[in-house]
């Protein structure tokens, strides 16, 4: 029963889910809205089971003077601090000029930020690797991205002056990025879309059990 | 002497403060007030024509709760013009008393209420508004909302759908059966079992990263089916696994794979719920734990199988940074070149929905592949014959080839 239950229910949700979209008539037309608040309850719920994860974990680390359990004692610190504040400030804690929102401002925002930066080197150690023309399709994809980026910036159009229009440099990368590119980015959305169908199917029709363990 | 044709000091003061008044007054014609107010008492009042032909519908397949609203624009409406500024919708609602129920721009000829209710009448009108004045439309017609139960606005989405649901199903039924159905190979997926070997021999852990969306979103789905089977393999090598997630319901769910899995292999003692540990919701702040954790642990093996957005590049390239072997998928093909650039292996799309399928080898799932086949198949067949009609439709003027173009782009249009 253990297994029946959850799978009885993904097999009845699932269908009611595919039949509502069709039909516009109460209740159907409301059970999106619906399983959308139900499912938005579980998730504030289950965020204590993840918080206190984080907290017993560290507490053990910190208990056991495991390696790095220093940076245990940041997490437990920061995690009361913004709770605390959070409380303590009440319904408007995100309010300008609150500590929280001082805290999330001046110390998260920035913290995010430099994470999202490190993303530039990434990409360039990335390019360089995917860029090196090793065999045919390597130098293919190494002479697109030259022009599309040479086509993307004004230089690009400069150093193609003498052409005419719709012969620059701009021109052909957006050509590529039009043509080709989108041509290949839809076959593969097609793909996406049919292999979500068929995944659905198998998840509805208790084929696909792996996601409920032991299978 | 005094001359019978001059005019005197008081009718001179008079058409003189009437110049001064026009010459005043003349810039606020079909000007907005800087507040966006409109004061009778500041403006000129222009004369306009009022909209026409205004009519209401029931909008088409819905649950009673919208009314459509058509007219013909005011004749001095006019480009440039400027005299009328927009219009104004009024609803009377069961022979109450008319509201205003929106205001819209100039050159504005429809207007969808979304705010009926179902059992009441309305009527409504529209004006014409200029600077300070008002002119109204006729009234419509009284209507009331009527909810319908089939959405027939979608019946090709129907269709389509049915076609291939029915391919899946009839191939699973055929699988069932026992024919033998060829599925090609996939080298991320034939990489799983070396991927988790060579973790074994180094002595190092595997690091296992669902996506950073929740149990909503069908790629973390798929993420935490591959994991089902990944995980056997794990326990029955006896491999360590680790896996920081982003969302605790994810963390639940992955729990409860893993553990079921080191059950099924007969050693329920090596499963620790430390396997599977929340770090946070925020996207930068679970990277830079992952990023931490990969530099400090190294992973022999790393698998990011589920939904990535930024971050897919700053972990794929830590990953290649520390020497892990490493097999993505994602559905979102943004993010799929970054894989392909910095991962061994990348399952691209709809691979990482066959995952789990062709690592359970089981008949019935790989007839499900099988099934999603046909639906690709047909979209080739449209593909060719809709870039073949409107090239010949547009190079020769073909009109049987361009109402074929018309016929596909109605089936297909999904808007």
């Amino acid at each position: 029963m253990r297994r029946e239950i959850p799978l009885a229910i993904t097999g009845i949700v699932g269908v009611v889910f595919v039949v509502q979209y069709f039909i516009p008539h109460f209740p159907f037309s409301r059970m999106n809205d619906w399983f959308s608040d139900w499912f938005s309850i579980v998730q504030a719920c289950a965020i204590w089971l993840g918080a206190l994860n984080l907290l017993k974990i560290s507490a053990q680390k910190i208990a056991a003077r495991k390696s790095d359990w220093i940076y245990s004692i940041v997490i437990v610190a920061c995690f009361f601090l913004i709770v605390i504040i959070g409380f303590i400030e009440g319904e408007s804690f995100r309010g300008q000029g609150t500590a929280f929102s001082w805290l999330y401002d001046y110390v998260y925002t920035p913290l995010s930020a430099t994470m999202f930066a490190i993303l530039a080197f990434f990409v360039a150690s990335a390019s360089y690797r995917a860029f090196r023309a090793r065999n045919f399709e390597a130098t293919l994809l190494l002479g697109a991205a030259f022009f599309v980026m040479l086509g993307r910036v004004p230089v690009g159009d400069m150093l193609t002056a003498f052409l005419p229009d719709g012969y620059r440099l701009s021109a052909l990368a957006s050509w590529v990025m039009n043509f080709p590119q989108a041509a290949g980015q839809r076959a593969i959305m097609i793909g996406i879309a049919l292999g979500i169908v068929s995944t659905s199917l198998r998840i509805i029709l208790g084929i696909e059990r792996s996601h409920l363990g032991g299978e | 002497m005094r001359s019978r044709s001059s005019i005197s000091p008081g009718w001179t003061l008079l058409l003189v403060t009437t110049l001064l008044v026009c010459i005043v007054a003349a810039p606020t014609f079909g000007q907005m007030p800087d507040d966006g107010v409109i004061t009778f008492e500041d403006t000129v009042q222009v004369m306009v024509a009022a909209p026409t032909s205004l009519i209401a519908t029931d909008h088409k397949y819905d649950d009673g709760e919208k009314i459509d609203l058509q007219w013909v624009p005011s004749i001095d409406d006019l480009p440039g013009i400027g005299t009328v500024v927009g219009y104004r919708i009024y609803r009377q609602d069961d022979g109450g008393v008319a509201e205003v129920i929106a205001n819209l721009p100039a050159k504005a000829n429809h207007y969808r209420d979304e705010n009926t209710e179902l059992g009441h009448t309305y009527i409504y009108s529209v004006a014409a508004l200029t600077d300070g004045a008002e002119f109204m439309s006729n009234l419509t017609e009284s209507i009331s909302p009527e909810r319908e139960w089939i959405d027939f606005s979608k019946r090709y989405l129907f269709l389509i759908a049915l076609l291939v649901g029915g391919a899946v199903i009839y191939f699973i039924e055929i699988a069932r059966r026992g024919k033998k159905l060829f599925v090609r190979k996939i080298a991320g997926l034939e990489a799983v079992d070396d991927a988790v070997g060579r973790a074994t021999e180094m002595g190092r852990p595997i690091l296992f990263i669902p996506g950073i969306q929740d149990m909503d979103d069908v790629q973390t789905l798929a993420g935490l089916t591959i994991l089902g089977r990944i995980s056997k393999t794990i326990a029955d090598y006896d491999t360590e696994i680790f896996m920081p997630v982003s969302r605790s319901l994810v963390m639940t769910a992955g729990r409860e794979i893993i553990k079921s899995s080191y059950q099924t292999a007969g050693r329920p003692e090596k499963y620790s719920d430390n396997m599977v540990t929340y770090i946070t919701d925020e996207q930068f702040g679970y990277v830079a734990a992952v990023d931490g954790i990969m530099v400090r642990e190294k992973p022999a093996t790393v698998f990011l199988l589920g939904a990535f957005f930024a971050e897919s590049l700053i972990l794929a390239e830590t990953g290649n940074y520390i020497g892990a072997i490493q097999i993505a998928g994602t559905a979102r093909p943004a993010q799929l070149p970054f894989f392909i650039a910095a991962c061994d292996f990348t399952l691209i799309g709809e691979e990482l929905f066959a995952a789990s399928a062709y690592l359970s080898e089981d008949p019935k799932a790989l007839g499900s592949l099988k099934g999603q086949d046909v639906g690709k198949a047909v979209a080739m067949v449209i593909i060719v014959v809709g870039v073949l009609a409107a090239t010949m439709g547009q190079a020769w003027d073909i009109s049987s080839m361009n109402s074929l173009v018309d016929i596909l782009k109605t089936i297909f249009s999904t808007s």
